[in-house]
């Protein structure tokens, strides 16, 4: 249960970490489109290399990267495996029916490998580096524009960092309801698929119970204490762009574009 | 069924930059059929120490010995199941483990997942109701429509109704109203001596130890700091002071009247004692100018 990376703020003082959260979300999807465009072996190594400089400013160690990897190994076996057999074009290897293996599978295979890697690395990075009230503040504030067009930006932005705030208080909930239940004798991991769903029953309930009455908790002291939507509130936390964000975002501008660059290029 | 702690330490989230060691060599020993407080301020482990007792927590290092099953770091669950069956523990705030139906289907889930049969669960479940003075006429209702006191007596009956050799409670009169309270510190009391139960009571309230354990186990920031009878604990008040805890309320009463000048043999613990004491000293004409 205290494995999952999901959402786990590293706290730190990296050059990453003392980045503006908008610039670091930005920079984090411009990332991932010249990763998803990239399609030379320069390209992707121009990636890797992007990638190594991200992680190596933002001074977490190498142990997080793996746990943030290891979890989606299985998916990533899965999308090769159907790329390996079912990509078609060039030399053909090997062939049965539908299947069969081809030089461009292959490839595309390692590439498809390497794009999910390099992703994961990258949002890792986002994901450690920044606390989830930043990233919502960020979020709201990058939204902002669709205040215009009567996008309800901030109720967004308060359910999001709500949502975010909650996540490690439910893992918790979850943990003590399953060690309550474990005294009581309910035993989690043998027995049938069905006497398994059952005893899942003895754990959601109690769980559901606890998430909805601590909403409602929360929206009462929300409105005692005089909350009537966002409208006009100053805020806690002011982002400020600073010369790590002009630095950063220069640099990544020279990336991508190099990467881009070197698209094609064989 | 005693219990023997091997220096014990405990590590939550090991080998995670949150590590956080939580209990640092801890070697104690439970007697069987002891009534055992754990006091310390807050965070000072005692959850952490009694979750180690049935195996939700493995000890990082060291072992622990509940009667003649060794739980180390590598224990299996499976290997466990016939311990918990003996280790009832009542969570901090255990009203949020209720989930059934029905008020006695609920406190059945706990029988039923070891093994007996439904009459016999019904049987104790109904005796385990009884004995925390839930009335008949809630029985079939949800649980989720009882208030917080209720909540909590049905959450107990439903561990009592595993029929535990050893009970540990953690907090659990937290919440409770005054009449609660004491019917509930009853209870523990009579199934200590009637059913002989072992009991371990993780508390705040020095009335509590004073008036109910024969044994007193004082954590500290991880680690054991004073193990011994009420009397050999509450007897140095500024240690108890500078550890963030307190007398019982006769001992403070009595510490009270000794800073005015009054002499006391002994240190009361209990209202009883104090009451006597105070008697004697009148008898003797020995009153306070
Ligand atoms: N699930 C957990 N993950 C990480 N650390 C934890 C966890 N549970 C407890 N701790 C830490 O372990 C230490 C001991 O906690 P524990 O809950 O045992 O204290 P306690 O004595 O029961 O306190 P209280 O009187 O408040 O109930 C604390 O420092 C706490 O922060
Ligand atoms: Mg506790």
């Amino acid at each position: 249960m205290n494995k999952i990376l999901f959402g786990r703020y590293v706290p730190g003082n990296s050059f990453i970490h003392k980045m503006d959260p908008r610039a670091k979300l930005v920079l984090s999807l411009l990332y991932i489109i010249a990763v998803f465009m990239s399609n030379s072996w320069l390209a992707y190594g121009t990636s890797f290399l992007i990638a190594i400089i991200i992680i190596g400013s933002s001074s977490i160690a190498p142990k997080f990267f793996w746990d943030g990897v290891k979890p989606l190994i299985g998916v990533i076996l899965l999308t090769m495996i159907i790329q390996v057999f079912f990509g078609v074009g060039g030399q053909v290897y090997w062939h049965w029916g539908i299947l069969s293996i081809t030089s461009n599978g292959l490839l595309n295979a390692i590439y498809i490998a390497i794009r999910f890697i390099l992703i994961i690395l990258v949002s890792t990075v986002l994901t450690l580096s920044t606390s989830p009230l930043e990233i919502s503040g960020a979020i709201e504030s990058l939204f902002m524009p669709l205040k215009k067009l009567h996008f309800p930006v901030y109720e967004m932005a308060l359910m999001l960092s709500i949502a975010l705030r909650f996540v490690p208080t439910l893992i918790d909930e979850t943990e003590k309801i399953l060690n309550a239940q474990r005294s009581r004798g309910a035993n989690f991991s043998s027995g049938s698929i069905m006497t398994r769903l059952k005893k899942l029953v003895s754990i959601l309930i109690p769980l559901f119970e606890s998430a909805f009455s601590r909403a409602e908790e929360l929206a009462t002291a929300m409105e005692a204490r005089g909350y009537q939507g966002g409208e006009g509130r100053s805020k806690y936390r002011v982002l400020n762009y600073t010369k790590n964000d002009i630095l950063g975002t220069i640099f990544m501008i020279i990336a991508t574009m190099s990467v881009l660059l070197l698209r094609n290029w064989s | 069924m005693a219990i023997t702690f091997k220096s014990v330490d405990f590590i939550y989230q090991a080998h995670t930059p949150f590590e956080n060691l939580s209990l640092k060599d801890i070697n104690l020993t439970i007697p069987d059929g002891s009534y055992t407080a754990i006091i310390g301020h807050t965070g000072s482990g005692k959850s952490t120490l009694i979750q180690h007792v049935n195996g939700l927590l493995k000890p990082t290092t060291g072992e622990v010995v509940v009667d003649d099953q060794t739980i180390t770091g590598t224990t299996k669950n499976k290997e466990l199941v016939h311990l918990r069956q003996h280790v009832g523990i009542v969570f901090q705030f255990p009203e949020s483990q209720l989930f059934a139906e029905s008020v006695i289907e609920d406190v059945k889930f706990g029988p039923i997942n070891f093994g007996v049969t439904n009459e016999e669960a019904q049987k104790r479940a109904e005796s385990a109701l009884q004995k925390v003075k839930m009335p008949q006429e809630f029985w079939d209702k949800s649980p989720f429509e009882l208030s917080g006191g209720q909540m909590r007596r049905v959450a107990i009956a439903g561990i009592l109704a595993t029929n535990p050799k050893i009970l540990i409670l953690d907090e659990p009169t937290a919440g409770l109203d005054p009449q609660g309270r004491r019917e509930m510190m009853e209870l523990f009391a009579e199934l200590h001596q009637k059913e002989k139960l072992t009991i371990l009571l993780v508390t705040h309230q020095m009335d509590d130890v004073a008036n109910f354990a024969d044994n007193v186990i004082v954590m500290d920031r991880g680690s054991v700091a004073k193990i011994g009878t009420p009397t050999e604990v509450f007897s140095d008040t500024e240690w108890l002071i500078n550890h963030q805890l307190g007398l019982p309320s006769a001992a403070n009463f009595a510490q009270k009247l000794i800073s005015h000048g009054v002499q006391f043999k002994k240190i009361p613990l209990d209202m009883g004692e104090l009451v006597d004491q105070i008697i004697n000293l009148e008898g003797k004409g020995n009153r306070h100018e």
